[in-house]
């Protein structure tokens, strides 16, 4: 684009006195001047500022709010908590920082316990959904593209139903009275109703469930791009389909395997519906633990720590994933 | 072109009693109504370096990956070694291949992939070690052991392959279009290389190629294959002077065809009368036709002669016409020369000499093409 490089004389002169505005506009003229915006700064920075400030907007402000209630105290009011600091003085602040929340969670084995069973269940889970999605997923990617999308669409197609509904619906299955086992009674395979409602295995069949497609479609969506070829060189070097398997398809897989891991693992950590739902009270998972001091307790102070806590122990997980994530970017490219 | 030295060895396909080392017989290979390999009957013999030559889709890499056994026949039978490969596995047979893509394992250095193949095969870890680096040294790769495929150059990355495919000393090598990716120098070197590599470990080599030239400049015999079928088998210089279709007369080189009509049949010489030609084409050697058949006679653009004055025998196999078009190639030109048929005449002249302008023969100038009554093939069909 041929841009006038010498400025006019005139200016030259005005620049002296009304600055770099007058300047700008000389140099590239009305029409050239959002040309220049728009090679120098509206494009790029606008489409990333959006999201930004989306985030900033509703995502780090809650936080910090949430991150400031942790550290007051519990206070029968409105709002339920002690406010961080106070005017004492027109010249002095009173600031009350209470670390009291936090030793509570260690302290009270209820916290505890509660980390490390929802640790578990989303451990569990996560394995199972793996192995259930690892074949799904290879078999969708080895079908003919036609099939291939159909079963995309089979995949994609619960999320068209309201995620409540499907685990409301997981309850008329299981429970004594419900659809398997009626079935089971009837066939004669068992004398009387198993127990599946309020029990690990419901909210382990629940997760798995839901989160299936979670894993599946990061899984897909890395074996679909494996050339197969790999596999025929293999084999012409000897390796049997196992061994194949093992020691081409399965590392290639990697960063498929640990993006669909995170994607099940970390909500599942944090679950709520499927476990209030389908589990049992006695043992209780992190998110049931948050809602209750919130709602039930209205302990706001202790719930932010239970909140913010919880988002400290998944910050690691999360940071793997970003770092896989950015590998696998970087790997496609 | 470089010819292969065979001087020291015999040639096994012309002894009938050898025991070819590859069999194919009667093979075809149907995908539902297509036929990408028909009826194909084919002996590969040891060390030698046998070439598929076609266009694409003429069904050559289907037939190296039948002998690979990534693909079944339809019907017929592969015999490697004289055992039928019927029902053995890709992974239990006794080649290796070179693929198009080079196919090399992208999480795995230069060294794992071609340490691949021995541990398959659960060599002692030592023993590996020493194979590895021996191939390495072969293909010129050792310093790069280390690396990633992702970090290689295309030239390099061909290399790795080849080394992977031999790293088991396979008794056969199958090399599907193994220089397609390479520049014309590099190819031209690597295929020397080739060479030198195939007759130090005595590998029995099957390339598919469409490249004549690289088939010419590899093979010992050349395969070549037209719509699934072989047409032709034979050293690069029978193909190329004695070849037996007008598809392969066009498919390797180029070749300027006379159609006309058999008007003298001789045990020692034949005559042809050309219309297209204008005139008649003398041959100092018999054919099998009926007289009074329409034939072809075959004439190679560097076997015709080009001058401004007619020759002294100008009766018969010679034409005259108009210089239209000239290329020159450096180390030779091309003349393009249209007769009084209208029919384009490829003639290729060496540029033995640095001519200035007024010597050389140029556009539009009328010229005589005449050619040695040894020079003309006359094909049939």
């Amino acid at each position: 684009m041929a841009r006038p490089s010498i400025p006019k004389p005139t200016a030259r002169l005005l620049s002296g006195r009304l600055g770099p505005w007058w300047e700008l506009f000389y140099r590239f003229g009305p029409p050239r001047w959002t040309t220049y915006m728009r090679h120098n700064w509206a494009g790029k920075r606008l489409v990333i500022a959006v999201p930004y400030l989306w985030l900033l907007l509703f995502f780090l402000g809650p936080f910090i709010i949430v991150f400031k209630i942790s550290f007051s105290e519990v206070r029968l009011a409105m709002p339920p908590y002690a406010p961080l600091w106070q005017w004492v003085t027109e010249k002095a602040i009173d600031v009350h920082l209470n670390l009291g929340n936090y030793l509570f969670l260690l302290t009270d084995d209820l916290y505890v316990s509660s980390y490390l069973y929802s640790l578990k269940v989303a451990a569990i889970s996560t394995v199972f959904c793996l192995l259930i999605a690892y074949p799904m997923a290879y078999a969708m990617a080895r079908s003919s593209p036609a099939t291939r999308n159909i079963y995309l669409m089979l995949i994609i197609l619960p999320f068209w139903t309201s995620f409540l509904l499907r685990v409301y619906a997981w309850i008329g299955l299981l429970k004594n009275n419900g659809v398997i086992n009626n079935v089971l009674l009837a066939l004669g395979v068992i004398d009387e109703p198993i127990t599946m409602m309020q029990t690990d295995f419901a909210v382990f069949i629940g997760i798995v469930y839901s989160y299936l497609p979670f894993m599946i479609l990061p899984l897909y969506s890395n074996l679909e791009k494996h050339d197969f070829t790999l596999l025929e060189a293999a084999a012409d070097l000897g390796a049997g389909p196992v061994t194949s398997f093992l020691r081409v398809t399965l590392p290639l897989s990697v960063p498929g395997i640990i993006a669909g891991s995170l994607l099940v693992f970390i909500p599942a950590v944090g679950e709520y519906v499927i476990p209030s739902l389908l589990g049992s009270s006695d043992q209780l998972m992190i998110g049931r633990v948050l809602s209750d001091e919130f709602f039930a307790n209205r302990d706001w102070p202790v719930a932010s720590a239970v909140a913010i806590a919880m988002l400290l122990l998944l910050m690691v997980p999360i940071m793997l994933f970003q770092h896989f994530q950015s590998r696998e970017l970087a790997g496609a490219k | 072109m470089a010819e292969r030295r065979n001087d020291n060895k015999k040639e096994p396909w012309r002894d009938p009693s050898a025991q070819a080392y590859v069999q194919i017989e009667n093979v075809t290979k149907r995908f539902g109504d297509f036929v990408a390999v028909n009826n194909v009957s084919l002996k590969i013999y040891q060390h030698e370096i046998f070439c598929l030559l076609g266009g694409s889709g003429c069904g050559k890499t289907t037939l190296l990956r039948m002998l690979a056994g990534f693909e079944p026949p339809s019907s017929g039978r592969i015999l490697i070694d004289g055992k039928d490969m019927a029902d053995t596995p890709p992974y239990e047979r006794p080649t290796n291949m070179m693929f198009q893509s080079y196919a090399l394992f992208p999480h795995m250095s230069v060294a794992k992939n071609v340490s691949f193949g021995l541990e398959q095969e659960k060599l002692p870890k030592a023993q590996i070690a020493s194979r590895v680096e021996e191939i390495l040294d072969i293909v010129k790769m050792r310093e790069f052991a280390g690396r990633k495929p992702h970090q290689l150059s295309g030239g390099q990355r061909q290399r790795v392959a080849l080394a992977r495919a031999l790293a088991k000393r396979p008794k056969l090598l199958l090399l599907d279009e193994p220089l397609g990716a390479l520049d014309k120098k590099l190819r031209e070197q690597t295929q020397f290389e080739l060479i030198n590599i195939q007759e130090r470990l005595g590998v029995t080599f099957v390339v598919v190629t469409h490249d004549q030239e690289e088939a010419m400049t590899l093979a010992s015999r050349i395969g070549v294959m037209n719509r699934g079928e072989i047409v032709q088998v034979g050293t690069p210089s029978e193909i190329y002077e004695f070849p037996g279709t007008r598809f392969v007369a066009d498919f390797i080189g180029s070749v300027n065809m006379f159609e006309g009509q058999l008007i003298e049949d001789l045990p020692d010489r034949v005559r042809i009368r050309s219309a297209e030609l204008g005139g008649v084409v003398y041959v100092d050697h018999g054919i099998s036709a009926a007289p009074g058949a329409v034939v072809w006679a075959a004439i190679r653009p560097e076997k015709i002669n080009i001058s401004r004055t007619a020759p002294a025998d100008a009766a018969e196999n010679c034409v005259s016409g108009v210089v239209k078009e000239i290329a020159y190639m450096g180390d030779l030109s091309i003349y393009l020369v249209k007769i009084a048929s209208g029919k384009m005449v490829r003639v290729t002249l060496p540029n033995t000499e640095r001519l200035s302008d007024h010597e050389r023969i140029l556009w539009d100038e009328n010229v005589f093409l005449s050619w040695h009554s040894s020079s003309p093939v006359v094909l049939s069909q």
